[in-house]
């Protein structure tokens, strides 16, 4: 592939030029009219997944920013359009590739069509998204990071309010302002950069000018803090973590795919880019306090997960708890938390994006979503209850599933930060055995608890498209269970950078042997 | 004493002349033309005298001569005898309120969505609820001296950031007032509202002239001179924080933070947005906060840029009051205008945040945006979302007129997907949301603000962002995701809403009962209390597109306009 073209523009333009076409599309009442959108889609996804492939394949993974594109935009205020990719980047920008093909395959024929809504909506918002997430990612200018990262909620909340179940409204609302909340407050820490910025010449909101910025300490750690509240209400992290459990509660399963597993993302994105980054200092000057934080949503999370009664709104505050892991890692500033938190943001797309799936399925064909008036699922759909059991597994670290690896990196990382730190967080995976397989125990197994004619209507078993949709997360999850390693290799010299730009002296730099060896070891042992 | 006549530079002048001239024009017109004939010919001369002005700024901007220093990048020439300067920053003012104008011209004009009548009362003498009224009505009478009522206010406001001189500033404070006052008191339905309104607008007004023609004199008092040099020259050699210029500053002030409807002299401003024509509304509520902000910045920057140490601090408890209350008292309005109203209110307080920012040119590093260039980008940005969304705002209506009360609104996104969609657009743009001219404009004001040090009023502003967001979003939740409202309930809702309602029923013979009969012509068949967006003429159709074109065009690559902002160069002195 060729430098000299402008792939990752391209690889931005072609979701948004397809969620354009697709909105353009005929609309009617006759049924061949609403495929239409849908195969326009699909096809786009798949092509922008097949670009992002392409791309990964020629990446150079020892060689820093790649394909890197820089144009001024808006000279008087310094703004770049400019794009690259590196390792962190390269990681989401195949998750978020991979993912929106895959729900709108899961989303085909339960989206528009049967409430009576065409799907043109839906798919076109989707690839919106898609096109706002994939530039979000590649982003190597922070005024047009801030601009796309605002631009994600548009469709989000169009997404969340349009089309999920009754008083999805209310939580659209409530997710967008919390969303334009921490918006708002980034905003701050972004006009603080360019004031900074400008004091110390000529004013560039290029991460490479930034990086080697001499912000004062006073002024930094303000900045610093801006940025950290708002990515910690994107993650999100206790105590502003409330928008969550409702919107996925609300929302349809595809949407909360996409909202946890891909926006969410944006938030421990951007700690590591932009906080790590580009505020070293005040990064190691908080993380004390990070480190509490990310510990009690780990634990909290879990918590609230064992409590909730209601399938959807469980598998949300277990990515409560996920996330305080992924922060973990991030914060307590050694090369183990720093990989395991990456690998840990894919395989937390891979698992949960399963579980939302799945528990859609289910919901879709019980018509509730509250696990008590679920069950007895196993012996009627024995496929559909052996997927949830997967992505349950895999959700709770279970070795020789991908997830496990990057938890076990996680906490590491956390006993060589501080040994409470590690046994706070261990308890974790206690707590996620109890959630998880409490969970299916209630929904999968035993007669159901509905008396009546209810009970007698036997759950119908999953339907190819719908397996297909799922195969791809639970095949990826089990290949990179046994074989981290493609992820590693990609990660680590990200990593590395970053640590050194931080300033930490790390004892363990052999992170992949470590890894392969603790999957090893604990498949031996279990 | 010798008077001299002073020397006037014509040629910088003449867009001014040009509008001037075509509002005269329009006053014959209206005393010679024949009945049938007005309506067109006063549309025409009013379209082609701001035409006209608009084709003069260019040609007076593209030639005019650089002064100053060295050191100050300023171009422009200060003319009859010092009291007007014709500078950069004027001539941008000049071009956005003559865009404004003309897109004044164009909602005034529109006649389709009341069935072939304009939306201002026939005859506004006629009593309301009046034999004569009615008469006026079934007549089909039709006030066209509206046109050049909106020239005369256009060519008070080119005059008014222009003013170089104390008095000067008063005059053309006046000119563009009284028109103002007139035109909101001319609504063809709701008429008590509207006049209600006018004699608001009219007494307040008033009474905030007072305070500016006393604070003149006692400026003069201090400096012995109207002309802002000369004021700037005592300021300087002055000793500062003397009492007779700090009162007169202060209660000039008074009287700009009026205009521009900053908080604690805002109380005008919902009152009258909404009982005024929306046409009106919408042209003044964008085009007086432009020359005003003009003006403002002049009068503070030029005459009073060495005092600025004393009107900062005043200025940053306004703008943080401003920013506040009209944040806080949008959430509860239950009325469109109303709503729109206190979020122009919050504008003013970001607006104000931006004229804080102002710093010497030795502070600033070379490529930094400055205070002024904030300003005016923020100004574009604020107009033609306002514009733009109080046009659309006339358009959604029932047979009774305008339906302004937001609880009505829901389902609009289903009924109509591009009225939503458009009215969304301007309020995210007000909400300041990246991808629309408004967050650029709030970027760079709170930038400019920050940069000068003014970092509580940018945390204050950023907080005031957070509760505007809501209610601009609960108004798209209620376009999109609240079910329409059932039609047997929706007459109730009316009723319940708002002071015009109650106004109804306190005075059965509200103005707009009688005209209910002749001017709904519509078919009966309609369900009575139905809401619709109904198509509007072509003019009206231009207005929204282009104010949605440029909120949206401006929010994608703002660096034209921001770097026509910051060419402009600074307030010649």
């Amino acid at each position: 592939m060729s430098s000299a073209a402008p792939w990752l523009s391209i690889l931005i333009l072609v979701p948004l030029v397809g969620a354009v076409a697709t909105a353009l599309l005929p609309r009617g009442a006759r049924r061949d009219v609403g495929t239409l959108p849908r195969v326009v889609g699909l096809v786009v996804s798949l092509a922008t997944l097949g670009l992002a492939v392409a791309l990964a394949l020629s990446f150079d993974v020892d060689g820093g920013l790649q394909f890197a594109e820089t144009h001024t935009w808006i000279g008087a205020i310094g703004a770049s359009y400019a794009v690259g990719l590196d390792g962190l980047g390269l990681v989401l920008l195949l998750l978020t590739t991979l993912l929106v093909p895959i729900v709108l395959m899961a989303s085909w024929d339960s989206v528009g069509g049967a409430d009576g809504r065409s799907p043109h909506a839906f798919v076109g918002w989707v690839l919106a998204l898609e096109a706002a997430a994939v530039a979000v990612f590649l982003a190597q200018d922070v005024f047009f990071f801030y601009v796309v990262f605002e631009a994600t909620l548009i469709p989000a909340y169009f997404l969340v309010g349009g089309f999920g179940r009754p008083g999805a409204a209310r939580a659209a609302v409530k997710f967008l302002v919390f969303q334009l909340v921490g918006g708002l407050i980034l905003l701050g820490g972004v006009i603080g950069l360019y004031v900074e910025s400008a004091a110390a010449g000529d004013p560039s909101y290029l991460i490479s000018d930034l990086a080697g910025l001499d912000i004062a300490t006073g002024p930094e750690r303000w900045i610093f803090l801006a940025f950290f509240v708002a990515f910690a209400i994107k993650a999100p992290l206790f105590p502003v973590h409330t928008w969550l459990a409702d919107t996925t509660e609300k929302a349809t399963p595809g949407t909360s795919v996409l909202l946890v597993c891909v926006l969410d993302k944006i938030g421990t994105y951007g700690m590591l880019r932009f906080c790590l980054g580009l505020f070293p200092e005040a990064s190691q000057w908080a993380t004390p306090v990070v480190v509490i934080i990310a510990l009690v949503s780990i634990v909290y999370g879990a918590l609230l997960a064992i409590g909730t009664d209601d399938l959807m709104r469980l598998i949300g505050l277990t990515s409560l708890s996920h996330f305080g892991f992924i922060v973990l890692g991030i914060f307590v500033l050694n090369t183990q938390g720093g990989t395991g938190s990456i690998l840990y943001m894919l395989n937390h797309g891979l698992a949960t994006a399963a579980l939302f799936l799945v528990g859609g399925y289910l919901v879709r064909r019980r018509g509730t979503s509250l696990i008590s008036e679920l069950g007895g699922v196993e012996k009627s759909a024995p496929v559909l209850a052996g997927l949830l059991l997967v992505a349950g597994l895999a959700t709770l670290g279970l070795p020789g599933l991908s997830t496990f690896v990057s938890e076990f990196l996680v906490l590491v990382g956390a006993f060589v930060y501080a040994p409470w730190a590690g046994v706070v967080a261990v308890t974790a995976i206690v707590l996620a055995a109890i959630y998880v397989l409490w969970a299916y125990q209630r929904t999968m197994t035993g007669p159901s608890p509905v008396a009546g004619a209810a009970a007698d209507a036997v759950t119908p078993d999953l339907g190819r498209r719908e397996i297909g949709a799922v195969a791809p997360l639970v095949l990826l999850m089990v290949l990179l269970g046994f074989y981290p390693m493609p992820a590693l290799d990609v990660v680590n010299p990200y990593v590395e950078d970053l640590l050194t730009n931080v300033g930490v002296v790390d004892d363990a730099p052999t992170v992949p042997a470590d890894a392969a060896d603790g999957a090893g070891s604990a498949e031996g042992t279990e | 004493m010798e008077f001299s006549a002073p020397q006037i530079a014509h040629e910088v002048l003449w867009p001014a002349y040009v509008v001037f001239g075509a509002a005269l024009l329009g006053v014959l017109a209206e005393a010679f033309l024949p009945r049938g004939r007005r309506f067109g010919g006063q549309v025409v001369i009013a379209a082609l005298g701001i035409v006209g002005g608009l084709v003069g700024t260019v040609m007076v901007a593209m030639d005019l001569p650089s002064v100053g220093p060295d050191d100050v990048t300023a171009y422009g020439v200060t003319t009859v005898g010092d009291t007007v300067a014709v500078d950069g920053p004027t001539l941008f003012l000049w071009g956005l309120v003559l865009l404004l104008g003309l897109g004044g011209v164009g909602l005034f004009a529109e006649r389709r969505l009341e069935s072939g009548l304009s939306a201002f009362a026939g005859q506004a003498a006629a009593l309301p609820g009046t034999e004569a009224e009615r008469k006026a009505s079934t007549e089909g009478l039709d006030h066209t001296e509206v046109y050049p009522l909106l020239l005369f206010a256009l060519a008070g406001m080119m005059l008014f950031p222009a003013a170089n001189d104390l008095l000067t500033l008063f005059v053309a404070l006046e000119v563009l007032s009284l028109p103002l006052y007139l035109l909101c008191g001319l609504a063809r339905r709701r008429r008590l509202l509207s006049q209600e309104a006018a004699m608001k607008y009219f007494l307040l007004g008033a009474f905030s002239s007072g305070f500016v023609i006393y604070g003149i004199a006692l400026v003069y008092g201090f400096a012995g001179s109207m002309s802002y040099a000369a004021v700037a020259e005592a300021v300087r050699a002055g000793e500062s924080g003397s009492v007779l210029m700090l009162t007169g500053l202060g209660m000039i002030t008074v009287g700009m933070l009026f205009k521009v409807g900053a908080v604690p002299f805002h109380a005008w401003t919902p009152d009258v947005y909404q009982g005024a024509p929306t046409a009106v509304t919408a042209f003044m509520s964008a085009a007086t906060k432009v020359a005003a902000f003009g003006a403002t910045l002049r009068l503070f920057y030029v005459a009073f840029g060495g005092e600025r140490w004393s009107w900062q601090p005043m200025l940053w408890i306004v703008a943080i009051l401003t920013m506040l209350v009209g944040a806080v008292l949008a959430v509860s309005q239950q009325d469109v205008k109303r709503m729109l109203a206190y979020s122009s209110i919050a504008h003013t307080g970001f607006l104000l945040t931006g004229v804080i920012g102002l710093r010497d040119s030795v502070e600033l590093g070379g490529a930094e945006i400055t205070s002024l260039q904030a300003v005016l980008f923020y100004l574009v940005t604020y107009a033609f979302a306002t514009l733009g969304s109080f046009a659309l705002v006339s358009v959604v209506r029932d047979d009774s007129g305008e339906v302004t009360a937001l609880s009505r609104w829901a389902g609009l996104g289903r009924r109509s997907p591009v009225v939503a969609s458009v009215f969304a657009l301007f309020l995210l743009s007000m909400a300041g949301i990246p991808l629309t001219a408004g967050f650029v404009g709030k970027w760079s004001v709170f930038a400019v603000a920050v940069s000068a040090g003014a970092w509580p009023v940018v945390v204050v502003a950023l907080a005031s962002s957070m509760i505007a967001v809501y209610f601009y979003v609960r108004v798209i939740l209620l376009m999109y995701f609240t079910a329409d409202p059932d039609p047997t309930k929706a007459g109730s809702t009316d009723v319940g809403v708002g002071g015009d309602a109650a106004l109804a029923g306190a005075s059965p013979s509200s103005g707009s009962q009688p005209e209910r009969g002749t001017i709904t012509v519509t078919s009966p068949t309609r369900v009575a209390d139905e809401v619709r967006v109904e198509t509007p003429s072509l003019a009206t159709v231009v207005v929204i597109a282009v104010c949605a074109g440029v909120v949206l065009l401006l929010g994608i690559v703002p660096g034209p306009v921001l770097d026509l902002a910051g060419s402009v160069g600074t307030f010649i002195r």
